[in-house]
């Protein structure tokens, strides 16, 4: 079958690789209907998440049609012929991080544990097509796909919802909505996202829904912010403005409530001297992320208030304003999306009118050019948000 | 050499307890062990790979066995590599998941043979035992030995890396992996 695989730094290709099949009883095959490009595959291209081999397939946003279920499967939980859409965490579903819904921290689901647990000290749950630190699983940007425990993880669509409605309950939508979920949003508040990429637009519809005053958008790509700014929220450029400055003047001096970092490890800076100073230190991995948007977000909060890290870190920063978080009480609120507990409640909000998430597509391409899909998205070409990928 | 590992699986002790009790299980779980055949009530005989492609067998018995609490073990007999273990378990503060500690103590010989098995117990020999464990608990509470594309081998994985490419298995490859 044909697989877009990591073939080293900076460097994709479609290749056949051999079609999956079943390897443990609670395994289903799924044939790959969409697909989409996550911003956080870039940093797997980009070189920031270690431990990639070349010919890992990639992709951890998909859906599709069931086509095998493994013999531990009851019929009426899966059967071949189900529509589904994929959570990106697998989830084993029996151990104490599963059953206290932290489904992306489940501690059966990646072999690779070991390894993990020497990083960060714990394991983290097993991911599609995201390193072999999550696990060495083959991803979906491919024709068809192993899904590990298809009894816990998969949501059966059983509506006529486009797959382009519900493709991103796999990851961005649940991510957004957990990032504005996290900030336990009031009805007097104003909600700062730093990134108006795809998880970015996501958080701020879903801060708005959850009742948020205003939302405002930072990030530096013009037709970014005009998404945004068409989907009612409030825009900041900050390579024309202080971000601080600018924040100060639209919340009369308080700060925002809550902010959301929707950027995580390769965040760039309006500032050029700090950025080259976290470049530089990432380059020779003195440190592996560069943290910009989580320090202004910090500094930038409200005193009491609350920062919401939804976008993806991975090793080490240094420069952080612990001085402002603890002085502050600054509350400060993180995790990989726990994507299973969201897909129910998410599916319902998107079939009555609440969320929809298809107005961030900009490109629909066929598998076969997903390193042009890449290419643009990386390069923020051709007014490049989101990218889905028909097999 | 002592060996110390802990985990926590959530199952009550009774069932933890009883998939250790057959000792038979534990070939599945732990990567050194080949083969364990239950001789009687209190008997087992034990196969476990060695250096070069060898293996050493011995005799065990069980030495304390209290149900759902803890049981001890020792080789007797003749053996190359006497070796005792006790596995105890308790209550988690969850009230339903229960704490697993496992002791296992190798004489490990003097000479040629003693040095080439601490080698290959490798420079972190808790290790193993740490990697055991939490097969144990994938088999407790998924019903398997979890596999990936890139780390296929369950048991027989030795931490190397590079790994396979995480991309689907062969059909040789395939055979390959589930026969283990």
């Amino acid at each position: 079958m044909r697989a877009v695989c990591w073939t080293g730094r900076n460097s994709v290709e479609l290749r056949d690789v051999p079609e999956p099949s079943i390897l443990s009883g609670r395994d289903a095959i799924v044939r790959v209907t969409s697909t989409a490009i996550c911003g956080s595959d870039l940093h797997l291209v980009d070189g920031y998440v270690p431990s990639m081999e070349n010919g890992d397939v990639l992709g951890h946003e998909f859906m599709g049609e069931v086509v095998e279920v493994g013999p531990d499967i009851a019929p009426d939980t899966l059967k071949a012929g189900d529509r589904v859409v994929v959570p990106f965490p697998i989830a084993c579903g029996g151990c104490a991080s599963c059953a206290a819904g932290l489904f992306s921290c489940c501690e059966n689901s990646n072999p690779n544990a070991a390894i993990a647990e020497k990083l960060y000290g714990h394991p983290i749950a097993g991911i599609f097509g995201y390193s072999h630190l999550a696990g060495g699983y083959a991803g979906g940007q491919a024709e068809y796909v192993r899904v590990p425990f298809a009894d816990v993880g998969p949501l059966k669509i059983e509506s006529d919802l486009t797959d382009e409605q519900v493709l991103f309950l796999t990851d961005i939508l649940p991510t957004g909505y957990m990032g504005a979920e996290m900030c336990d949003i009031q009805s007097k508040d104003v909600v700062a996202v730093w990134g108006a990429g795809p998880v970015g637009q996501l958080a701020m519809d879903s801060a708005r829904m959850l009742g948020a005053h205003e939302v405002i958008a930072i990030d530096r790509e013009p037709y970014r912010l005009e998404m945004a700014a068409a989907a009612g929220h409030t825009t900041i450029n900050f390579d024309e403005v202080d971000v601080r400055d600018r924040l100060m003047d639209l919340t009369a001096g308080r700060g925002p409530d809550k902010c959301i970092d929707a950027v995580g490890l390769e965040a760039t800076h309006g500032a050029t001297h700090l950025n080259a100073y976290d470049r530089a230190k990432q380059a020779v991995r003195l440190e592996t992320d560069r943290p910009h948007a989580l320090r202004q977000a910090i500094v930038a909060c409200r005193s009491g208030g609350t920062v919401s890290v939804v976008g993806v870190y991975g090793g080490f920063i240094d420069k952080f304003p612990v001085g402002s978080w603890m002085n502050r009480s600054i509350t400060l609120r993180t995790g990989q999306a726990h994507v299973h507990r969201y897909l129910e409640p998410l599916l319902r909000r998107i079939e009555a009118g609440d969320l929809d998430p298809t107005r961030i597509i900009t490109h629909r391409l066929p598998l076969e050019e997903a390193v042009h899909g890449y290419e643009i998205f990386k390069e923020k070409q051709d007014g490049c948000e989101k990218v889905i990928l028909k097999p | 050499m002592e060996l110390l590992a802990s985990t926590t699986i959530r199952a009550d002790a009774a069932r933890v307890y009883g998939f250790w009790r057959d000792f038979t299980n534990l070939a599945r779980v732990m990567a050194h062990l080949e083969k364990v055949t239950v001789s009687g009530e209190r008997t087992s005989h034990w196969t476990a790979s060695a250096p070069f492609g060898q293996s050493v067998e011995w005799d065990a018995e069980i030495t304390e066995d209290v149900p759902n609490e803890r049981i001890a073990w020792s080789s007797v007999g003749k053996t190359h590599v006497p070796n005792q273990g006790k596995v105890w378990f308790g209550a988690a503060p969850d009230g339903e998941s229960t704490e697993v500690h496992v002791l296992i103590a190798y004489d490990l010989p003097a000479g040629a043979i003693g040095k080439a098995a601490a080698k290959y117990f490798g420079e972190e020999p808790n290790q193993q035992l740490d990697d055991d464990l939490r097969r144990f608990k994938q088999v407790m509470e998924t019903g398997d030995i979890v596999r990936s594309d890139g780390a296929p081998y369950g048991k027989r994985a030795r931490e190397e890396f590079p790994q396979r490419p995480a991309q689907p298995l062969s059909a040789e490859e395939r055979e390959e992996v589930l026969a283990s």
